[in-house]
């Protein structure tokens, strides 16, 4: 069980408190319910950009990581389509240096002209490094707008195009920060050493005067129900041909994502997964294959990727991959099976809130989510999932007319 | 009322205490295999590490230390690959190897309720396995595949052609593996490599989470009972490598829109005396955010999204290197601005905000570097499998609490002669 106790400032910010006095340490988790997704469709990259510049000085404080440094601590960000977070830990002593640079970054940035012309190239390096100076890099933007035609999901976080990141403005950074970073948008979570009266306490002290949001959020469209399967083949230069399948799947709240779940987890989790051992070890038609959902907010993809063993032809690989596929829809998952992977989901979660910071994050997730105490309850979710279940999903997932596919073939074939 | 909050002011912040690290405590199990155990942690769980020191190189079979530990798995005399993996899955608990150049080792982790049960197949896996022909087969055409990928990435070519470039194509350490190499591995190469190495003589357990008397005994009933070979433990002789004869490097890649870059040279291991010193050194230089490589390249010329630099320590020897990815068209700019800010650190004492701001992060790292039984056991290893003891951390908090701006002048002077370096760029100059 992982403590936790809330409380809601006036201005709407929401503040949790975790306490474990195992640790000399304590971390600030500030997730701001803003991502991708809520990008305009001419700006997109924005929201990871914007992170970035979260770190180029706020209106009282010069810089952001210097004065975190001097008090013993560290951080970092991401960005994702849903959520931009930051987390920061510090020895528990120090904690206030926390409240103090977070609380005055949320109050507001000081828009430095210099700090978005360096950050705009850190991030198109970035951008560079990730999706064009890798092999297989540029999937992601190719198979995103393959499998969404109207929802911003056809994005990805780092943008469309580096051009988008090249023309962003400062007016661009001043609107996006006044819409999404206030405290009716944003959760707090102080984990570690720490009372969860003083961290109320602080918590009004540093962040009570700052200003709700009055600016509405943007609406985006939601992507209808693909009607038929996409295909689309590209040549690079990379050594192996390979496939990715993206199946339209539900979104991270709904019941049914449990049961989905663990169907990529019979898949493909660890070496007694059926993808691994028919298509990699028994047939040998791939030297890799992997399944999983991408557990987003809105509805998500639920992607089925591998290499090719050089030789295997795409569509005796593509024929390895629906008879697994078939045998989910047919076969009723027998109980070991199913056993096997609810255990697995329980150890990963044991291990995954080993430390203060992934319990923190787990945290703020869980209360985005609609209930904070998720992270007690999850695992009970998964164990209800029944084989039939398993099925159900599987027919409802693996239609033909809810596929697209991309064939990413070596230049050389 | 409130009084009015100063936010230009940080808030007053404390000194890093002293803390308590938690030592490893040893047990033997009836073999005489060592049992490393910190308990820390409420998660009932553990991570079971069982470490086997490589005892040989050979430059005509070079993947063999790495590929006996990985096919370990792949066979029993009791159970198939898959049956192994089926169990071991069956109770949530994940298994995994490591291997490097000094090390090989077998991993567990388990929730403590499945430990009894997960154990005898890891036990059966480690002396008892039997490298099936067909999925020796199998490992061999992936991991060729695998590595044909590898060198398509700027980030896999710049560090295995740097560490050529440092301790040249003949030492373990310098070793550039090739496509060919896998050819090399077979079944009988494999079993007789397993019977040398893999003997109670040359195991170390280290167990971190939360360790039980009982969790010693389970250990001893299905490791402590297969008894010790006559031999003495076997030892890797150690290898003199030789660095290349030419400083700059090039491995054009036309296509490239970035270049990957290392500069660095051999180094001492954190065995030597100044190694505290220069771990500050390497800090103030490129070793957090703060530092003067990460400001100047990317805070302030945006020319990369991240650069670092690293003092390596391996079991014979170590390196330094500073490592990053640029656009092509600033390579020449980012190679010159590196050697400046090597140069700067012979020539300027570093101001007290600077080293203040180093010092804290490197206490406050640390702090959450013994954090935690698995972070606990890390800290072990690095002192236990290169021969020092816990004091080391003292000598190393004490240091890092104490430098003073002539001790970092002088360590810079000392080992950061620019002429000593090599560079290496992959991509276009």
């Amino acid at each position: 069980m992982i403590n936790h106790t809330s409380h809601t400032l006036s201005n709407g910010l929401k503040v949790i408190v975790h306490e474990d006095d195992s640790t000399p340490l304590a971390t600030i988790n500030i997730l701001y319910k803003v991502g991708a997704r809520d990008e305009d469709p001419n700006k997109t990259g924005f929201a990871h950009l914007f992170e970035h510049l979260m770190f180029g000085g706020s209106v009282n404080i010069p810089e952001y990581d210097s004065p975190l440094q001097l008090a013993g601590g560290d951080n970092n960000a991401f960005t994702n389509n849903d959520i931009t977070n930051y987390y920061l830990t510090l020895p528990a002593n120090n904690i206030e240096t926390g409240f103090w640079l977070e609380s005055d970054r949320m109050l507001s940035l000081d828009f430095s002209e210099k700090s978005l012309e360096v950050q705009r190239s850190v991030v198109i390096e970035e951008f560079k490094q990730r999706y064009l100076n890798q092999p297989y890099g540029d999937v992601w933007l190719l198979l995103r707008p393959l499998a969404y035609k109207v929802h911003p999901y056809q994005w990805a976080t780092i943008g469309k195009e580096v051009s988008h990141i090249a023309n962003a403005n400062l007016d661009d950074v001043r609107d996006f920060f006044f819409r999404f970073y206030c405290p009716d948008n944003a959760i707090l979570v102080v984990a570690g050493n720490v009372k969860a009266g003083d961290v109320f306490s602080l918590a009004e002290k540093w962040f009570g005067e700052i200003k709700r949001n009055i600016f509405a959020r943007p609406k985006y469209p939601m992507e209808p129900v693909q009607q038929e399967m996409r295909e689309l083949t590209v040549r690079r230069k990379i050594p192996y041909d390979s496939v990715y399948r993206a199946y339209h799947m539900c979104s991270r709240l709904e019941l049914q994502f449990y049961a989905v779940d663990l169907i990529s987890d019979i898949l493909s989790r660890g070496r007694s997964s059926r993808l691994y051992n028919l298509l990699v070890k028994e047939k040998k038609l791939f030297t890799e294959v992997n399944a999983y959902p991408t557990s987003d907010f809105d509805r998500g993809l639920f992607i089925i990727e591998g290499k090719l063993v050089k030789g295997v032809s795409m569509q005796e690989a593509e024929a390895g991959l629906d008879e697994v596929i078939d045998r989910l829809c047919n076969e009723l998952v027998g109980a070991d099976e199913l056993e096997k992977v609810k255990n697995k989901v329980e150890s990963t979660m044991e291990f995954s809130e080993m430390d203060i910071s992934g319990r923190a994050l787990n945290l703020a997730i869980a209360e985005y989510m609609g209930d904070v105490n998720l992270i007690n309850t999850e695992l009970e979710l998964y164990r209800k999932v029944t084989s039939d279940d398993i099925r159900n999903q599987a027919n409802s997932l693996f239609k033909k007319t809810n596929c697209s596919i991309l064939h990413y073939l070596a230049e050389s074939n | 009322m409130q009084t009015i909050l100063d936010r230009k002011e940080a808030p007053s912040s404390n000194k890093i205490k002293s803390f308590n690290l938690i030592q490893a405590k040893k047990n033997v199990l009836d073999n005489g295999i060592p049992v490393y155990s910190i308990n820390a942690g409420y998660q009932d769980l553990a991570k079971i590490e069982f470490i086997f020191p490589n005892i040989s190189f050979d430059l005509k079979r070079p993947l063999l230390n790495s590929a006996t530990n990985r096919l370990m798995s792949e066979g029993t005399s009791k159970y198939t690959s898959q049956q192994l993996a089926d169990h071991i899955d069956y109770y949530g608990s994940f298994f995994e190897t490591e291997e490097n150049s000094d090390f090989t080792s077998v991993i567990l982790f388990t929730l403590n309720k499945h430990l009894e049960a997960t154990l005898p197949f890891i036990r059966d896996l480690i002396q008892d396995p039997v490298f099936p022909e067909s999925e020796v087969g199998v490992y061999v055409q992936n991991s060729k595949q695998q590595l044909v990928v590898d060198n398509e990435r700027t980030s896999s070519i710049t560090r295995r052609k740097f560490n050529e470039i440092i301790f040249g194509e003949k030492h373990p350490y310098g070793y550039y593996v090739k496509g060919d190499d896998f050819d090399t591995i077979n079944r009988e190469n494999l079993i007789g490599h397993h019977k040398n190495k893999y003997i109670p003589q040359n195991c170390t357990i280290i167990i971190s989470g939360v360790v039980k008397d009982e969790t010693i005994k389970i250990l001893n009933k299905f490791f402590g009972n297969n008894p010790r070979s006559v031999s003495d433990k076997p030892a890797i002789e150690d290898q003199v490598f030789s660095s290349s004869s030419q400083k700059k490097h090039l491995v054009e890649r036309k296509d490239a829109v970035q270049s990957g870059l290392r500069i660095g040279k051999p180094f001492f291991n954190r065995r030597h005396p100044d190694y505290p010193g220069m771990a500050v050194v390497n800090t103030l230089l490129g070793g957090f955010f703060g530092s003067r490589l990460m400001s100047n390249i990317r805070e302030e010329k945006g020319y990369t999204y991240s650069i670092g630099s690293a003092i390596v320590s391996m079991k014979q020897e170590g390196y330094f290197f500073i490592s990053t990815e640029v656009g092509v068209d600033v390579t020449a700019p980012a190679i010159e601005e590196i050697y400046n800010e090597i140069e700067l650190l012979t020539q300027e004492y570093v101001e007290y905000d600077e080293l203040e701001m180093a010092r804290n992060y490197m206490l406050g790292s640390f702090l959450k570097g013994v954090d935690g039984a698995f972070q606990l056991a890390e800290r072990f290893k690095s002192i236990y499998l290169y021969d020092l003891d816990y004091s080391y951390y003292e000598k190393y908090m004490e240091k890092i609490r104490t430098i003073q701006p002539d001790e970092i002048k002088d360590l810079a002077c000392k080992y950061f002669e620019p002429s000593g370096f090599y560079e290496l760029v992959v991509g276009r100059k």
